[in-house]
Formats: structure tokens, sequence, C-alpha cells
């Protein structure tokens, strides 16, 4: 029993992955305690999206593994328990005839199973959802026509209608404004909070993260720093300098050698 | 007109193989209207086009063997949209042009094999449909691929749904798409059999596509949408099968005919898309500005 509590919800083991010859992630070892709120940052291209892609097992990495709950991802099946909102959300078929209301509700297949259909209870929880990200007025519109900013929050909705254990956004507030997003991330610390949800954040706003992560990883090809918030805050203000500034020099680097 | 209506229905009761002819095109409407809605919506209609060409090589090699083309059909079927996607994702090729250099070929060798062996009448009836030759045996392979397909859709409504909609999404919660795809390649195989005597080879794309084509322009939800596309298909059959019997056309050219006018109508007066009412509503709004 305690050894199932103490599983981590995600273990990231030596991970190395690369598309072709280029090396987009270096032995990334990294580990999420459930419950736990994670902030993850790093410049772009730095790898953020494709290690998310190797822990939800859409990517396979050359080298390290993952588990998700304590098993290895290839065998993990709970993925009811897991929602992600992927960082172009809007890479959906535009032109498909489906409601905000449906795609939803799409959220929730993964737990209704097979061969079943939504229940009156299901549609209950879909309302929910719409209303957490303020969007129940739109409901019955055609999701091709709602703007880009209100594409994600339907997005958004549909993975917490599965009330899901761990929760995955990669940078979800893009194309939110201000005010929506600072009230997302306000539902973001509740979820973790009331609802004891793991969360993983993918985002480049450092500061206003800061206020609400447990934890953080700066990622660059390799972790360069994994704590929690706290430590930090204590080490940033050089750190991310650095830590950004060293990315630029990268930058430069490879456009020497092209 | 009304004449030939009448003579049409007096024929409908006194011949069974009017009957035969009319059950089996209903049922290919409505088969081709469902799975056209998904192929269209996957972005898939050249595909639809490339797998009911390429199932001709099956077709005639079965017709050889004297066994029921029903197997033919779907073994090439399927050997070719394998091929199309070994040849894109193994080579700088794009999948449009492995389906054109892929359908093409198969399609051109059907028609070398159908040419060796036996009349050109069997190509002309394969390739444009003769439904009022409709057997027996036909009509319980189109059954039989109907059921089937209604079988599957409805109960992998949501898996279709999501794949569709959403495949990274889809992916993401453990659906195989891959073999959703092949999957939907096999059905396409099977639809193109089911049609071969009603539309015949060379036309069953245009079942696959307007239907569903027309229901899109008419909703904003999928399942609305599949069953309007089965009515129209139906629409098509029955009314494509009369003009067919009555001026002595080639049934798949009169069927595709009915369902491109459908198209048509609803292209110009859909309420919500059909550029009628849009340039009316363009209309009046200018009015009331200029007011
Ligand atoms: N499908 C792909 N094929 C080849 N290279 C890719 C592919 N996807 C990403 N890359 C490369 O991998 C590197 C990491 O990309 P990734 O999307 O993980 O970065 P990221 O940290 O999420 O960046 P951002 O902050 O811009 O979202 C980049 O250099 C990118 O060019
Ligand atoms: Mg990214």
């Amino acid at each position: 029993m305690e050894k199932k509590l103490k599983n981590p919800a995600i273990f990231v083991d030596d991970l190395s992955f690369h598309y072709g010859e280029k090396n987009v992630l270096e032995h990334v070892t990294m580990e999420v305690k459930q419950g736990s709120f994670l902030g993850l940052v790093g410049p772009n291209g730095s790898g953020k999206s494709t290690l998310i892609k190797c822990i939800l097992g859409l990517l396979k990495p050359q080298q390290g593994s993952v588990s998700l709950f304590g098993e290895k991802v290839q065998k993990f099946n709970k993925w009811e328990k897991v929602g992600y909102v992927s960082q172009k959300a809007n890479s959906f078929n535009t032109a498909f005839p489906a409601t905000a209301f449906e795609v939803v509700s799409m959220g929730l297949f993964g737990k209704v199973g097979l061969f079943r259909f939504l229940k009156s209870s299901d549609k209950e929880k879909v309302w929910d959802a719409l209303k957490a990200v303020n969007m129940e007025a739109f409901a019955n519109r055609n999701i091709g026509e709602l703007s880009g900013g209100q594409q994600q929050r339907i997005f958004i909705a549909r993975a917490l209608v599965s009330d899901p254990e761990l929760l995955i956004l990669d940078e979800p507030t893009v194309g939110v404004d201000i005010e929506s997003s600072e009230s997302f991330y306000k539902m973001l610390k509740n979820l973790h909070r009331e609802n004891k949800m793991t969360l993983v954040l993918v985002t480049h706003d450092v500061g206003v993260m800061t206020n609400y992560v447990t934890d953080v990883a700066c990622l660059n090809k390799q972790i360069h720093f994994h704590g929690n918030t706290k430590e930090f805050e204590e080490s940033s203000s050089e750190n991310m300098s650095a830590f950004y500034g060293h990315h630029v020099h990268v930058i430069h680097h490879d456009h020497d050698h092209e | 007109m009304n004449m030939n209506m009448i003579d049409f229905f007096e024929a409908l009761f006194q011949y069974e193989f009017l009957q035969k002819a009319l059950f089996t095109s209903v049922m290919v409407g409505v088969i081709c209207g469902i799975v056209g809605c998904f192929i269209i919506l996957r972005g898939m209609s050249l595909m639809g086009d490339a797998i009911s060409h390429a199932v001709l090589p099956g077709v005639a090699i079965s017709y050889m063997l004297g066994i029921s083309f029903f197997f033919g059909a779907v073994i090439t079927g399927v050997l070719t949209a394998i091929g199309i996607g070994y040849v894109s994702q193994n080579s700088r090729i794009k999948h449009d042009m492995a389906i054109g250099i892929m359908f093409t070929s198969m399609f051109a060798v059907g028609i070398v094999i159908i040419t060796l062996m036996k009349s050109s009448a069997d190509l002309y009836h394969i390739l444009f449909g003769n439904v009022l030759a409709v057997r027996m045996s036909d009509m319980w392979i189109t059954v039989g691929i109907g059921v089937l397909v209604i079988g599957l859709v409805t109960l992998f409504y949501k898996e279709l749904l999501v794949s569709t909609f959403d495949p990274t999404m889809a992916q993401s919660y453990g659906l195989p798409n891959k073999w959703i795809h092949y999957a939907l390649m096999v059905v396409l195989t099977m639809v193109t059999v089911a049609s071969l005597q009603t539309v015949g080879i060379v036309l069953v794309v245009a079942m696959l596509i307007t239907p569903a084509a027309t229901a899109y322009l008419l909703t904003n939800r999928l399942s609305v949408m599949i069953y309007l596309s089965a009515f129209f298909g139906i629409i098509a059959s029955v009314f494509g099968l009369y003009f067919s019997f009555i001026y002595n056309l080639a049934s798949g050219a009169t069927i595709v005919l009915v369902s491109a006018f459908m198209f048509a109508m609803a292209f110009f007066f859909s309420p919500s898309q059909g550029l009628v009412w849009k340039a009316l509503k363009a209309r009046k709004n200018r009015a009331e500005l200029m007011r």
C-alpha cells in the first residue's frame, strides 16, 4: 500500500531523444510526485514539448524510459487518469462538424470505455468543465467558428472533463487574454489544492507561474534545474539569465556552422 | 413524366429483377453515405478514388478463378493502401503522388487482365454498373457488407469521431490511428465491392463524396451529417434507378447525376452555407447600411 502511494505520477529515467541527427533531449531524469504542481520552463526549441510527448508515449525515446504511476508508459493503459492539452491544440481538423459541447465530451471517451455512450451524469460533467473555462454560452457553437483563444479554452475543458489525476498542459494560455489566463491559473491552483490533481505546466510565463507551482524544472536539452519553487526563486535571478543567455549562445553557435 | 412514373411502379411490382435492383441500390446509397462522411472529413477523397479503382485487378482475377469478387477486391484494395503508405513513407514521393501512381497502375493491370480473358461487355458493366443485372448473390453480399458497415460505425463511433477530429488526442488516448486508417481502407474496398453492380468502379467515389459533401453543407453535427448523407444516398439511388430504367441509361451515371443535382441545390440554397442566401443577406445588410 505504502509503495503504491509513493509511486511518482511521472518518472523519467535517463531519457535521450533525437529527431534524425538532431539531439533534442540528453539524459533527462525527472520525477513528478503525486500531488505536486510542476512548472516546466525553457527557451524555444529546448525540447519541452518533445519531453511531454515522450512522457505521454506519443514519441518513443531512443534511450531511457518513462513511467506513469509506477508503470512503464508502453504498458500503461489507464489513460483516463491523464489529461493533456497540446501546445498546438488548434492542429485539430477545423472543418469538422462538431459543437464545442461535443468536443468537450470527447474528453470523456477514455473513461466511458468502448461500446458505451454518454450518460446524463456525463453531460453534467461536460457543463461543469465548460463553466470552469467560462464557455457555457458557446456550447452549441461549431468549434471551427470559435476564435483561437476560445478554442484553446474548449480544449482545456476537454482535458478537465474526465477529472484526471494527472493533467499536462503545454503552454495552455497562449492566445488566451490576460484576464482569462489569470483566472485560468487560479483554477489550476484550485484543482491542485482541492482535487489533489497532479499538474505539469509548460510555460514561458516564469514570473506568474512561480506564484502557483510547487516545483520548477528548467530544461534545455538537459535538465538544468529541478527543485521546489523556493529553491528556484532563491537561485533564479542569476540562474535564469545564465540559462536563457546560454541558449542564445547555442543558437549563434548553430548558425555559424550552417 | 407521370406516365413514366406509373410504368416504373408497375414494372417494380411485376419484375423481381427491378425489386432486387432497387433494394441493392438503396443499400448502396446508405453505406456509401455513411462511409463517405468519414472519408471526406479525414481528407481522404483522393484515397477513396484510388482504392475504389484499385480493386479492379482483384475483381478480374476473382472472375477468372470463379470465386466471389469480394475476396479479390479486398486483397488488392488493401495491398494498394499499404503500397501507397509504403511509397510515401520511404521516399520523397508525396502522399498524393503515391496515390496517383499506385491506383492508376492497379487500374491498368485490371483492364489488361479483363481484356485478355473476356468480352469487353463485362468490363463495361464493372466500370459503369449494371444495376438491372443484379443477381441474388450480389444482393446478399451487399446486404452483408451493409450490416457490417453500419455495425462497425455504431460500435466504433466514438473512436472514429476522435481519431478523425484530432488524431494527436486519439493517440494520447491509446487509440491505434494506424489501424483505424487501415480498417477504413478495408471498409472502403468492401463498399466498392458492394457498389460494383449499381454504380460501377469508376463512379463509386462520387457516391462516397457527393452525398456526404451535400450533408456537410447542411449541418454542424457529425451524427446529423451521417443520417443526412445516407438519406441523400438513398434518394440518389432511387431516382437514379428510375431514370436508368426509363431512359435505358447506365445506372451509375444516372445515380451520380441525381446526387450531383442535390449537391448543387445545397450549394446554392443551404440556409447557412448557401451562396444564394449569403448573397441576399449581403445585399440586405448593404441596403440597411445605406439607410
Ligand atoms: N517533428 C520534428 N522533426 C524534427 N525536429 C523537430 C520536430 N519537432 C521538434 N523538432 C525540433 O526539436 C527541438 C525541440 O522542439 P520542442 O517542440 O520540443 O521545443 P519546445 O521547448 O517545446 O519549444 P517551444 O517553447 O517553442 O514550444 C527544436 O529544435 C525543434 O526544431
Ligand atoms: Mg513546445
